[in-house]
């Protein structure tokens, strides 16, 4: 099992709860539990190590380019200092991985991966997507995976646990970075943005900084009630927010068209890996759709639970839980688009050989009331 | 280290019963709930119904999974814990006072072929 640098941190928390999560041994919980460090999150602030997720550095005249054609949205417009949410896609439209980039400057871009996509995220953009040898101005591709620890401080009182490390990342704005921080006492590459639906930051280090980090910044936090905490409530959390997980709301049998993903797929984009059949998708009608549901009947709804409308298979949960901000059993589920369903339309789900009743709502399910400075 | 209270009896799926009069109070242990983490819905069975030894009979929901919860003895569902229904956390809070239901005409014959608490203890030994 793979471990991060903070992995014995972790395991001397008191009541710390590890769990194998695609081949990394990670925290799920430390003592307090999944639901109080989501409320954790939700009313003051949480700290999670994300080491786990994968890094690249993709440099030279023609990395530009050459990622444009990559991933779904446009890495051509963007500046220097600012971050994106894309996807990269395969040539019939479905999901390789859902990837943040960083422009650092026009020839310097920084990929953040899935951690379990890594490996096939690295061989798909160096040797087999279908311009991997196609003839490019110079560009490279440096897998920093191994080297870099990813720590996520989330939560209404991030920027002002931040602020007293590092008082430029507070003024962040949404999606942009700052690529040399020192945090604490340690270098840092600091973004405004986060998995969790709340404000917050991520911060990028060096291995071997990453407890000095990690201490700092609880021990700066300590007066906002700032918690480390697990995958569970990073689960919980993003789930609210409907911000979509690889493998369930999007994944190689599904496209962003699908995935209500449409805003992060630039069609008027001159080429792109995945283009002819998304736009085809577009002209000719989304096959099927992502929807929100919330259950009438009490049972939790779980990733591949069937979908029904009058006793016809519409579909399949991609996520669910029970929310712990608003105490409800809510999902989403990818169903036919022309099953002809409205908010308050009744579907039925079947959890444990049971038909349970479900009613599509508007989404997220949590939304931030944003502060007065972003 | 998990509680295992020495006047219960426990099968190997990590439930534990306790018979009082003509009823049979069935549970899930401590190493059952501590396992799962917080439990936020309990899928109850049907009151009246007749259940087979290792039949599936209930659903305890956690944060992060389902699992199903095995009849330890064959009977007939005489109550089940409404309580739970509101606050399905009962059982991470104490899982030997918040029982999952009671069976009637149960086999009491296969009551006493159930683990002891040290029989339990011992199995627990195995599995770490």
């Amino acid at each position: 099992m793979r471990r991060t640098a903070l992995y014995d941190t972790h395991v001397a928390s008191a009541g710390v709860k590890m769990v194998d999560f695609g081949g990394w041994e990670l925290p799920l919980h430390y003592a307090g539990g999944i639901i109080a460090e989501h409320h954790a999150v939700r009313q003051r602030a949480g700290l999670f190590d994300i080491s786990h997720m994968g890094e690249c550095m993709v440099s030279g005249p023609g990395a530009c380019a050459y990622l444009d054609y990559l991933v779904t949205n446009s890495v051509s417009s963007m500046e220097d200092g600012q971050l994106i949410y894309t996807l990269m896609c395969y040539p019939n439209g479905t999901v390789v991985d859902d990837l943040i980039i960083y422009r650092i400057d026009a020839e310097q871009y920084w990929v953040v991966m899935n951690a379990a996509n890594t490996e096939k995220d690295l061989k798909w953009m160096t040797e087999e997507n279908p311009k991997a040898h196609a003839d490019h101005p110079p560009f490279e591709i440096v897998d920093f995976s191994d080297h870099i620890s990813q720590l996520a401080l989330q939560g209404p009182s991030a920027a002002a646990i931040i602020a007293r490390l590092a008082p430029e990342a507070a003024s962040l704005g949404f999606f942009r970075f700052l690529k040399d921080l020192t945090v604490g006492s340690v270098r840092c590459m600091v973004s405004r943005n986060g998995y969790t639906g709340e404000d917050g930051f991520e911060l990028y280090c060096d291995n071997e900084h990453a407890k000095i980090l990690w201490d700092a910044l609880l021990e700066a936090g300590k007066g906002e009630g700032l918690v480390p905490c697990g995958l569970g409530s990073r689960d919980s959390l993003r789930l609210e927010a409907k911000l979509p997980l690889y493998g369930h709301e999007i994944s190689d049998s599904i496209t962003p068209l699908e995935a209500n993903l449409g805003v992060f797929v630039k069609l008027d984009k001159e080429d792109f890996c995945g283009k002819e059949a998304l736009h085809a998708q577009h002209l000719a009608g989304i096959p099927r759709s992502l929807r929100g549901f919330e259950m009438i009947d009490s049972a939790v709804p779980r990733n591949g639970y069937r979908v029904f409308l009058d006793g016809r298979d519409i579909g399949f949960v991609t996520s669910g839980t029970k929310s712990p901000t608003l105490g409800i059993f809510c999902g989403y589920a990818l169903i036919e688009r022309d099953s002809g369903l409205s908010f308050g339309d009744t579907i039925s789900i079947e959890i444990h050989g049971k038909l349970k009743e479900a009613r599509l709502v508007k989404t997220p399910f949590y939304k931030r009331t944003p502060s007065s400075k972003v | 280290m998990s509680k295992i209270p020495a006047e219960l009896q426990y099968s190997k799926d990590h439930e534990w019963v306790r018979i009082d009069g003509d009823v049979l109070y069935v549970g899930i242990t401590d190493y059952a709930q501590d396992s799962l983490g917080e439990v936020v819905y309990v899928e109850l069975p049907p009151v009246g119904e007749r259940f087979a030894a290792d039949e599936e009979i209930a659903n305890v929901e956690s944060v992060k999974a389902a699992s199903a919860i095995y009849n330890p003895v064959a009977g007939i569902v005489d109550t089940v814990n409404e309580e739970l229904d509101g606050s399905p956390e009962l059982i991470n809070e104490d899982c030997y006072e918040n029982h999952l239901y009671t069976l009637k005409d149960f086999d009491a014959a296969h009551v006493g072929t159930l683990l002891d608490a040290a029989g339990y203890a011992e199995f627990l030994k195995t599995l770490d």
